[in-house]
This record gives C-alpha cells, structure tokens and sequence, in this order.
C-alpha cells in the first residue's frame, strides 16, 4: 500500500500497514467524526454494497460496520444465522467469499480460524476487511484504540501504555502492541505468568525497538501510566475450563486501585467487560471505553471509504 | 582410536553438515521409511565437524539424486547442509542447502486453528523470518512454525 492509496486494498492485519498509512486513516476518521454522530450528512459510497460475513458472534464490531456503511450511503447485506446457509453443509469458506464476491462491493469478515482473512483476500476480488480471525488479528480494532488515545491525549509518540488481562489469547492486544511499537510507545504488560504475551510477540517487538516490561502486579504500574489498557479474560478462547477458572478475576480496576493514578490517565477497554472494571470507574475522567466503543463507527467509515473510493 | 571407515559410493549423494541430531529427520525427508530406496545409505551420527567446532550428522545415499523440494525440506531443518552429488566417485555437484524468502507446501502450519489446516484448497506457506537456526512464519495465521520436523509434508 502506498502512503495514501488504500482504494481496493484489503484491511487484513496491521502488519501490512506503515506508520504513515495508518495516521492517514485516523486522520480521515477525524473528518468522519460529525458524519458519524450524525450531525452532519454525506453519502459518498451511495450505490455501493458491503457484506458482512460474520461467523462468530458478535456486537461492536458487526453493528459499527454496519452504521458506518449507512452514514456514508452504502447498503449491507448479510448473514444472520450461519446455521441457514450452505456453511452449515460444509461448504468451505474459500467457496463462500468467491460467491459473496460477486454480490457486494467489499466484504466484512469475522471467523472462528486464524488466517481467515488472508485466505479471503486471496480468493476475493473485491477488497476484505478482517473483522477478526480467531485469535489472530484484529486491525479495525487496533486503528480505533488507535484513534482513542491520539484523541485523547492529542499524541501517541511516548505514551505510557499498561496492558492488562488476557495478553496470550486476547486478538487485540497483539495487534495493538505491534501498532504502538511504530509510534514509539512505552509497553507494559500485566498478567498472570499463564496469560503473558507470547514471547514469538515479544522477540517480534524487541526487534522493532521496543522492550516491553512484564508484571503481574497491576498496582506497582498505574502510577506512572497514561493509558491503561484492560482485556477481559476470554472463556471461550481456553481449551481448559479448569485453566481460566484458576485466572478469571485476577484483576479489577475500580476507584481506589486509581487514586494514585495520573489525573489525565485514560483507561480503555475493547468491550464487552465482565468484572475487569467496577461500574463506579464509569463515571470517572479516566474511562474513555464508551468513546472508544463509539470511534469505531469513524474509524471504520474511513476505512470503507479509503478502500471503495468515496469522497469527503 | 580406531578410524570406522565408509566406502565411497560411486553414484549418490552425500548430505553434510547436517545439524547433530537431525539424521534421522533428514532419512525420513528422503523417505526411507516407505520402502523406496533400494540401495545402501550410510548415517553418521555426531560426528566431530573438522570445519567448525562442534558435532554434524552426515547421510550417505547411493545411486540416489535429491529433488529440489527435498533439498528445500532439509533446508528447514538442517540450514548448514552441504549436499554433494557424487557421480563416478567423482563430486560432479556441491552447494549447500538454501532456504527462499517464502516456504510453500513444504510444511503444514502447527497452529490447529490456523485456516490452511480446515481443509480450505490452499498450500500452506510461511515467511521465512530467520535462516539459522530457521524461524517460520504462517503467512495466513501470523504464527510461527514450532516442530518443524513434526509439520513437514
């Protein structure tokens, strides 16, 4: 991808993006923000079709592509129950985004399998957006965590960032960290030993630059952070039950934990929260995970614009 | 000590320098567990190197030439081996094993959940991230290929 043509390019992994190409997306995302609140109106991909191919579930992400598509005009089709579609016979997935191709304009894909996406891309025509692959990337997630500190603190460059959770398994974290490493970003990462960051990752980080501190203890890292970053623990994504049972609720972050904290510190979460963040945190200056949910709906309607030609 | 001697083969190839304790993977590369080869192969297992200090494995096959894509499956688990083509008694070929920037069909991916391993019409492929010792990279999952020797097509 050159610097700033993205048109027909597929959205597969932040990986294949330059540090360049993505302040060109936040960018735009910035211009999208009165369109997606609806306080201004523009259609520049009326005429266009987008499909959404979701096979696990999901809200966000499913929703806000779908919001984004109707804020800039487009229409979107898609699959409600996977269960009453030719999937559940067994058709392969290369087979069903070569027949979604010739029915939409760009394909939104959310799969159970890592590497989905890529394989998608491949036998598309048109460009494929990964909406997240198993525990593999997540890249729209990454441009809008994105997108929320650089709104909120104004930079990102040297930023203090604390991630907590589930650092093996959570898609989102592995893409955000390779993310901010290009931004120079300070890492930390908090987990039980059995949820640190894998160290494939780690090594991957290390040779961009960047050396990443580890800890289990979240209370020795808030004071000096300026963004904290908080992942639930995922059930699903445990081959044991017994494993996530010995890690669940390790950590929760309420109001005394913050005290310490920078007043200007800001605490993120991709959503949906189980108990990682007391409801009394909501409130507070420090939560922005509302606004973040909500930067996904200009974010992504920069993408879809950048990918299918329209213009502001 | 008593030096254990090896004829020369006539006609064959002879792999060198192959990483100690990767012998036996390298004779199930060549297949020799399915019946095929009907003539003799010598093994040499930690073998002191005379180029570089430390230990080698070395095979030996007669009247056997090796394929490029089985050159390539050696590559990825023995990335010093010297492959010597022996014709006549005489060295008519010598280079060492060469791994590409990219590996494709030569391994599955070790990841379970990774697509290429759902039965998608695809080969599996992966980046080769470093050459010595080799790190892979799925170019579909993002991971890194582990038990190489395990994964191998």
């Amino acid at each position: 991808m050159s610097k700033v043509d993205f048109y027909d390019k597929d959205i597969v992994s932040i990986r294949d993006f330059s540090r360049e190409q993505i302040e060109y997306i936040l960018d735009l995302a910035e211009v999208m923000v009165p369109y997606a609140r609806g306080e201004k109106t523009k259609h520049p991909l009326s005429g266009k079709i987008l499909g959404n191919l979701f096979f696990e579930p999901s809200t966000r992400t499913r929703l806000s592509f779908e919001s984004a598509a109707h804020r800039l005009g487009a229409d979107v089709i898609d699959v409600s129950q996977m269960s009453m579609t030719s999937i559940a016979k067994g058709e392969t997935l290369s087979d069903t985004i070569r027949m979604v191709d010739a029915y939409c304009d760009a394909i939104v894909l959310r799969h159970p399998h890592e590497g989905a996406a890529r394989l998608a891309a491949k036998f598309s025509e048109n460009p494929v957006i990964n909406a997240g692959d198993g525990a593999g990337s997540h890249p729209t997630q990454t441009l809008l965590d994105l997108f929320t500190m650089k709104r909120s603190k104004g930079f990102i460059d040297g930023l203090n960032i604390v991630l907590v959770g589930d650092l093996k398994y959570g898609r989102t974290v592995h893409s955000l960290t390779e993310a901010l490493t290009m931004f120079g970003a300070k890492l930390t990462f908090v987990a039980p030993e059995s949820l640190q960051m894998p160290d494939e990752i780690v090594k991957h980080l290390k040779q961009k630059g960047c050396v990443p501190k580890k800890t289990a203890v979240l209370e020795d890292t808030i004071n000096d952070a300026d963004v904290l970053y908080v992942t639930r623990i995922q059930k699903e994504r445990f081959p044991d039950p017994a494993e996530y049972n010995k890690v669940a609720g390790t950590y929760r972050i309420d109001n005394e934990m913050l005290r310490e904290a920078k007043k200007d510190l800001i605490v993120m979460h991709p959503l949906p929260r189980i108990d990682e963040i007391a409801p009394e945190v909501d409130s507070t200056e420090h939560a922005k995970y509302f606004e973040q949910a909500f930067n996904g709906i200009p974010v992504r309607m920069a993408l879809l614009c950048a990918i299918l030609g329209g213009k502001m | 000590m008593k030096e254990i001697k090896v004829a020369p083969i006539r006609n064959g190839t002879v792999i060198d320098h192959i990483t100690s304790g990767q012998a036996l993977n390298v004779l199930k590369i060549i297949g020799v567990n399915e019946n095929n080869i009907y003539s003799t192969i010598s093994v040499a297992l930690h073998v002191q190197s005379q180029k570089e200090i430390g230990w080698k494995d070395i095979v030996k096959i007669e009247d056997r030439e090796l394929d490029p894509e089985t050159v390539d499956k050696i590559a990825l688990i023995a990335p010093n081996a010297t492959i010597v083509i022996i014709r006549d008694y005489y060295v008519a070929e010598k280079f060492k094993v060469n791994l590409g920037d990219r590996v494709t069909g030569l391994a599955k991916c070790s990841n379970p959940n990774c697509i290429t391993n759902m039965g998608e019409p695809v080969e599996p492929e992966f980046d080769v991230v470093d050459r010595n010792p080799p790190s892979l990279r799925c170019v579909y999952c993002d991971r890194y290929l582990t038990n190489v020797s395990d994964n191998l097509l």
